[in-house]
């Protein structure tokens, strides 16, 4: 075999391995900041809110207007925050809403039920349990969603357009479509309107879902997978990665998620509002575009969601404050979306050409 | 030396299709064996037997000189076999070092890798270690990439089943979109792999590039071993005719 190798010469080590060095070095923050669509995005936000400021310095950037800015965008937050994990795998749900309200439901009817009818006096141990029934519930249509999408390879849009109806269906079996209006008032005075110096109970378990999530997407195994499987699926499997498991647990935990959201709706609202959440899977979809997270897949961050939540948060409360109709808030922010996403598809275009 | 990792007899069937009839192969550890066939002789489909993608319906695989099944591509990795797919099957949004070490992350020490978080610094750090030691020029180590220039990714890919595989790495048409200068850096890269004896089947229809890198040739011809030549001796004449069936050198066992 020796001799059958004499006559290529290999090259010598120094003539290939000179550049390492220039790998090394990470580029600096300012670098990678200015790059990234988010820091953008962020600049956006920040630019709206210092507009409205401005222009009406007595009414806007009070605490007042900033909590109830916090609280009213906490629900659609932690859906949002779901919805960047499945929109990473090339996927969607817009289920969401409605197994929001289905989650709401169960728990409100099961607590209402072991009171005799009114659960405005119940205890925490009733709380505990509509908490727990909220979440499963949640959980199992997202689940149902995963093994629909993954298993059984129905498209994602299809799936969750199926339990978009279902979920909302079912909900209205079973209170008849009449909302559910007693929920326990220890409830609501600790988690919905509860504050602990001057920030909201909501807000802080909005913040929690939001961290923990950030946590799970960019520094666990699980966060690279989610990346991998969006990025190329088939590359994913060949890594040997479970890439079925893999969706099942991302559809599972977005409906765990909407599971939590249904239950912060109840505490909030104090009744199971039925008819109020047909377009929460669309502001969701929005908020995660919006904050950068790519449709194709492989591409999203959290904290770009954040900002994508309350571009449109901030444009609402400012456009109320100023008087301007209300009406202008989904206009302004549909083309801010459309622009968002056609920047992306750009952006991937230039990238094809460059192979 | 014997052989390292070994098909006798392997038959495939597709339906109707037989795409090996009872083929056979081998590569012996630390050598550059180049597969070589026209379209539909069946290279592919041995490789995927080879590589645990496909089952043979009969035959035998030996690794070692011990029968082995290769039932999932999962499989054939934990036994040291790796394989570059001529799609190169990376993912484009993630960094090289991300895409080296997909599937196989590093875990961090403690409590933290306990809730399954990765170690990016070390894997960084010896994915630019891998790619120095192989030769693999990268622009960047941070960006996606679906970013970096066909023979980058090429690179990538490459790097990522060389630094896995102990044993055999197949390499399905690697340089196929590659320019010049980025080809020659391939080829010197298996050179690298082959020196520090792992077994690298090379499968191409260059043959040129044949000539120069691989050590011994085995033909493949309608799903059987046709001919075995030592690359230092053999012509394209001779190569080209045993591909067509114009020179026959063995038959199938």
């Amino acid at each position: 075999m020796t001799e059958e190798r004499t006559g290529k010469a290999v090259a010598p080590a120094s003539t290939v391995d000179n550049n390492v060095d220039r790998m090394l070095p990470q580029r600096t923050l300012w670098q990678r900041l200015v790059t990234a669509n988010t820091f953008w995005t962020g600049l956006v936000l920040i630019g709206l809110y210092v507009v409205f400021s401005v222009l009406r310095p007595n009414a806007f950037p009070t605490l007042f207007n900033f909590q109830t800015l916090l609280i009213e965008a906490s629900v659609l937050l932690v859906l949002a925050v779901g919805m960047t994990f499945v929109i990473i795998t090339a996927g969607i749900d817009l289920s969401v809403g409605s197994v929001l309200v289905f989650s709401g439901v169960v728990a409100a009817m099961v607590m209402e039920g072991l009171h005799g009818g009114d659960a405005t006096h119940a205890g925490w141990g009733t709380i505990l349990l509509g908490f727990v029934l909220s979440l499963a519930a949640g959980a199992a249509w997202g689940l149902l969603n995963g093994v629909l999408v993954a298993v059984a390879r129905v498209p994602p849009l299809i799936v969750t357009l199926g339990s978009f109806g279902a979920a909302l269906g079912a909900a209205q079996l079973l209170t008849g479509g009449v909302d559910v209006r007693t929920v326990p008032t220890a409830l609501r005075n600790t988690i919905g309107f509860g504050q602990t110096m001057q920030i909201p109970h909501l807000v802080v378990v909005a913040a929690v879902v939001t961290l923990f999530a950030a946590w799970l997407l960019h520094t666990t195994r699980f966060g690279r997978y989610t990346y991998a499987i969006g990025s190329n699926a088939e590359a994913a499997r060949r890594a040997g990665i479970a890439v079925t498991r893999h969706l099942v647990m991302v559809y599972g935990f977005v409906g765990l998620l909407a599971g939590l959201a249904g239950f912060m709706n109840l505490a909030y609202f104090g009744t199971t509002t039925i008819s109020g959440h047909a377009t929460d899977n669309l502001n969701a979809i929005a908020a995660t575009v919006l904050g950068g997270t790519s449709l194709f897949g492989g591409v999203g961050s959290v904290l770009g969601t954040v900002i994508g939540v309350f571009i449109p948060a901030v444009l609402q409360k400012g456009f109320v404050i100023l008087g301007v109709q209300p009406f202008w808030q989904p206009i302004a922010v549909s083309i801010v979306l459309v622009a968002a996403v056609w920047f992306d598809q750009t952006r991937r275009r230039a990238r094809e050409r460059g192979r | 030396m014997g052989a390292l990792l070994e098909a006798r007899n392997v038959v495939k069937h597709y339906g109707s299709v037989e795409a090996l009839r009872g083929a056979s192969f081998e590569v012996r550890a630390g050598e550059v064996v180049a597969l070589i066939g026209d379209n539909g002789a069946g290279k592919s489909t041995l490789v995927k037997c080879l590589s645990g993608v496909e089952q043979p319906d009969s035959g035998e695989i030996l690794l070692d000189g011990r029968r082995v099944r290769l039932d999932s591509p999962t499989r054939a990795r934990a036994l040291g076999i790796e394989t570059v797919y001529q799609d190169l099957a990376v993912a484009p949004d993630l960094d090289p070092a991300a895409n080296l070490f997909l599937g196989r992350e590093l875990r961090r020490r403690g409590l933290f890798g306990w809730l399954g978080m990765v170690d990016k610094a070390e894997m960084r750090r010896r994915a630019a270690e891998q790619f120095q030691r192989l030769g693999v020029r990268v622009q960047s180590l941070d960006v996606p990439i679906g970013s970096l220039s066909g023979g980058q990714r090429q690179g990538v890919a490459v790097t990522r089943a060389v630094v896995w595989a102990n044993r055999v790495v197949f390499m399905d048409e690697p340089t196929a979109a590659l320019g010049v200068v980025q080809r020659e850096r391939v080829l010197e890269v298996i050179r690298r792999v082959r020196d520090s004896g792992i077994a690298v089947v090379l499968i191409s229809h260059n043959m040129p590039e044949v000539q120069a890198v691989a050590d011994r040739v085995e033909v493949l011809r309608l799903g059987r071993r046709v001919a075995r030549f030592r690359a230092a001796d053999v012509t394209l004449e001779e190569l080209v005719g045993a591909m067509t069936g114009a020179l026959h050198q063995e038959d199938a066992a």
